[in-house]
């Protein structure tokens, strides 16, 4: 479960999250709606632990556990994941080496062993396979050359194998085609669990045809300025937004 | 990833000093008065017990250095040097020439068991490494001990010495000596000439593949004392040869000079591969003691369609001053560089190649990685030349570097002179910068900052380690890893 009380950040002195609050059951899927720049990836950095940004107020709760006083690497032992609007690249690191890396570290850090080469390699072939990635993307660098939709799909099958518990999805829909977006949406629905939690950012209704949230929470300004059900959604694709923009000015 | 892991380990394991090859060694020495002068001159070539030809090529290269200067056009800054503030000599005492190891000094032998370098071929052969490597130990002024000589014999190789091939072998190192780096091509080149001590002799008879890797090892270990290595390696006709180099030195406080010279030589055919893992000390963090490391590598293929191939992983010495350079003479010869520059600290390098190409069809490849943290500079300076007569030339240069924190410097200096219409040149360089993005990224998979950093300079190298022999691509990463310590933030 991850709770959200009263969040307020700013970064480069510029306010960003204006106390923000949000509650994720585990085995819930929260999709957040807003217009750009109110700050859903602002959120998302906060609470993976990205710096530079101030927290000034507020908390950040996973199981209980304070996550603002981890570094980022123990955040993603600790279970959280979150799959980039923006997959970075990493030249000359083979796919399939990061991934084991990233396994290991994690593993390590939670004082378990190191997985087998064989069985990593077949539950990485597996996972791949699920998403439609070819097996000679493992062997080229992370995301180097990679399209927009290959970068979000290799971004769903890293959550595959490292199976966290709170995923945040930060606009994963886009760049997909409609093709990648049903295998896409396949696979994460494949990763819903009663003890997973996730957080899914996105413009569009459409995404959550697919992956059908348990709640909609729309965020403004930097606050979470309504939340419903997932009809929610629906009612913002004919709306539009023009009514939260002055809600919370 | 499991070599990451493992240097990462290391890393760890290391706290204060990074470098630990710093120890030294407490030995009875034999050494030559302070300063540089004629009488030194004669001194060193008579501990050598050398031909009097070869004295008077010294004494000429001596004369000749007195009205030289030293050269102010690289990119890196040190207090001038006192020539007649140096050893030039610095000999563990013992007997004149050992035959076996037995005779060498038990201290000598400890320091390069410390060093992880094999020197009993007993134990080479009953230990577990898959691949025998010979290995030339030299240990300040002179060689302590040549291994698998016997063997190499058998297939008409020479590995020794130089200062036993000047006894064994005159006649040889007369006709090719200085025919690739003259007597009076620079200042520190010249230096060498008048002073060099010891190094390696390499001569690979017409037709022969060198049935094993060779090594030189060259341990600075006496305080003051500079070190002026010479090596020269022929490959005859159609023969290879695959050779490598390791350097260590003590930590001390004061700067120390190695001036060292480099001769390649390929006939029709031949193909040498050099490679060099540079671990001089490099100074403190504030840029105290350290090598001064001033070296003239050249290599020319002399014969049609032969090859000379340079890879080096340099990540010691305060600073670097060094050039392995190709003279593509021959019709259809190939030249490569293959450079991985790591500075840290006050570390300053100036580094690069030069590829003259002279014959037809001739082809060069240069691919040179940077990586500068901390407080360093590190520059690429390469030359790339056709002349009149080298028609259809073509090379290829890629150099990228790498910084890590904002207070480095990276510097890519490229000269090319096209005297031929028919050459084609290709040209690439990128900087960039380890992006704070990409760490956040790593980390938030779960790597830590320092696993993070060594992933992505793992992935930055990754081209060039691949050219080193596979025993050394190991350690080179791990050595990179190490050189890198305490630079991310
Ligand atoms: N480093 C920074 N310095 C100053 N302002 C920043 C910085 N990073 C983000 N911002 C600002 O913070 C606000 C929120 O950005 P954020 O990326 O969180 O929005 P978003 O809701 O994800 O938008 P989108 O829907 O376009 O992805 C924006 O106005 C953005 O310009
Ligand atoms: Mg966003």
């Amino acid at each position: 479960m991850l709770e959200i009380r009263n969040l307020h950040v700013s970064i480069e002195d510029k306010k960003i999250l204006n106390g923000l609050t949000l509650t994720v059951h585990d085995g819930e899927v929260a999709a957040i709606m807003g217009p750009n720049g109110s700050g859903k990836s602002t959120l998302s950095y906060v609470i993976a632990g990205k710096p530079d940004y101030e927290v000034l107020d507020g908390e950040i709760l996973l199981d209980g556990q304070n996550v603002l006083e981890l570094e980022p690497h123990e955040r993603a032992a600790a279970g959280l994941f979150l799959a980039f609007q923006y997959p970075l690249e990493i030249p000359g690191v083979a796919t399939m080496s990061f991934l084991k890396a990233a396994m290991n570290s994690q593993r390590k850090i939670r004082g378990e062993e190191e997985m087998a080469t064989a069985d990593f390699m077949k539950a990485v072939r597996a996972a791949a396979d699920g998403l439609g990635i070819p097996q000679d993307m493992l062997r080229r660098g992370l995301n180097v050359g990679f399209s927009g939709g290959e970068k979000k799909r290799m971004e769903i099958l890293q959550m595959a194998l490292l199976a966290p518990n709170f995923c945040i999805l930060d606009e994963t829909d886009s760049g997909l085609d409609i093709d990648a977006l049903k295998i896409v949406s396949e696979g994460v629905n494949a990763l819903r669990d009663p003890k997973r939690a996730f957080l899914v950012i996105t413009h569009y209704q459409r995404l959550l045809n697919y992956i059908v949230p348990d709640s909609v929470h729309v965020m403004a300004h930097g606050q979470v300025v309504k939340s419903g059900g997932k009809e929610l959604a629906l009612e913002l694709e004919a709306t539009g937004y023009a009514d939260y923009k002055t809600l919370a000015a | 990833m499991a070599a990451v892991q493992e240097t990462v380990d290391q890393v760890k394991a290391i706290d204060v000093d990074q470098y630990k090859y710093g120890f030294s060694t407490e030995l009875e020495v034999d050494k030559a008065p302070l300063g540089l002068n004629e009488d030194i001159v004669r001194l060193i070539s008579a501990k050598k017990g050398e031909p009097e030809w070869m004295l008077e090529w010294r004494l000429d290269a001596y004369r000749r250095w007195l009205t030289m200067r030293e050269p102010t056009w690289a990119r890196v800054a040190y207090p001038k040097i006192d020539f007649n503030d140096i050893y030039y000599y610095a000999a563990p005492k013992m007997n004149a020439a050992p035959q076996t190891l037995d005779e060498v000094d038990p201290a000598i032998l400890e320091t390069y068991k410390k060093l992880g370098i094999p020197l009993r071929e007993q134990e080479i052969l009953a230990g577990v490494q898959t691949s025998k490597v010979a290995v030339d130990a030299v240990f300040d002024s002179v060689s302590v001990v040549t291994t698998f000589k016997a063997e190499l014999a058998k297939s008409g190789v020479i590995f020794c010495s130089i200062s036993e091939a000047l006894k064994e072998h005159p006649e040889l190192v007369r006709k090719y000596l200085g025919t690739v780096v003259p007597v009076t091509d620079n200042f520190y080149a010249t230096l060498n000439a008048a002073v060099f001590t010891d190094g390696s002799f390499v001569y690979i008879p017409k037709g022969v593949r060198c049935p094993m890797e060779l090594s030189t090892y060259f341990r600075i270990n006496e305080r003051n004392t500079g070190q002026f290595e010479r090596t020269l390696i022929i490959a005859e006709e159609g023969s290879y040869v695959s050779y490598l180099e390791g350097c260590t030195a003590p930590q001390r406080d004061e700067n120390q000079l190695h001036a060292a010279v480099v001769e390649l030589i390929t006939m029709d055919d031949a193909e040498i591969k050099y490679s060099t893992v540079q671990n001089w000390y490099p100074g403190d963090k504030d840029g105290k003691g350290g090598i001064y490391n001033f070296v003239t590598k050249r290599g020319d293929c002399r014969g049609k369609n032969s090859k000379i191939s340079w890879t080096q992983v340099e990540t010691g010495s305060a600073i670097t001053w060094k050039y392995p350079s190709c003279i593509l003479r021959g019709d259809g010869s190939r030249g490569e560089f293959y450079s991985i520059a790591v500075s840290n600290g006050m570390q300053q390098v100036d580094s690069g190649t030069k590829m003259i190409h002279l014959g037809k069809n001739t082809t060069s490849r240069i691919i040179s990685k940077g990586i500068s943290a901390g407080r360093s500079q590190n520059t690429y300076r390469g030359q790339v030349s056709a002349h009149r007569k080298a028609t259809n030339m073509r090379n290829f240069t890629n150099c990228d570097s790498l910084l890590i924190g904002d207070q480095c410097g990276a510097h890519t200096v490229p000269y090319m002179e096209c005297n031929n219409a028919s050459a084609v040149f290709e040209h690439e360089a990128t900087t960039s910068k380890i992006s704070e993005d990409q760490l956040f990224y790593c980390q938030q998979r779960g790597l830590n900052p320092e696993e993070a950093t060594a992933l992505i300079v793992n992935g930055f190298v990754k081209d060039v380690l691949q050219q080193l022999p596979m025993e050394f691509a190991v350690e080179a990463q791990k050595l990179i890893s190490i050189s890198l310590e305490g630079s991310v933030g």
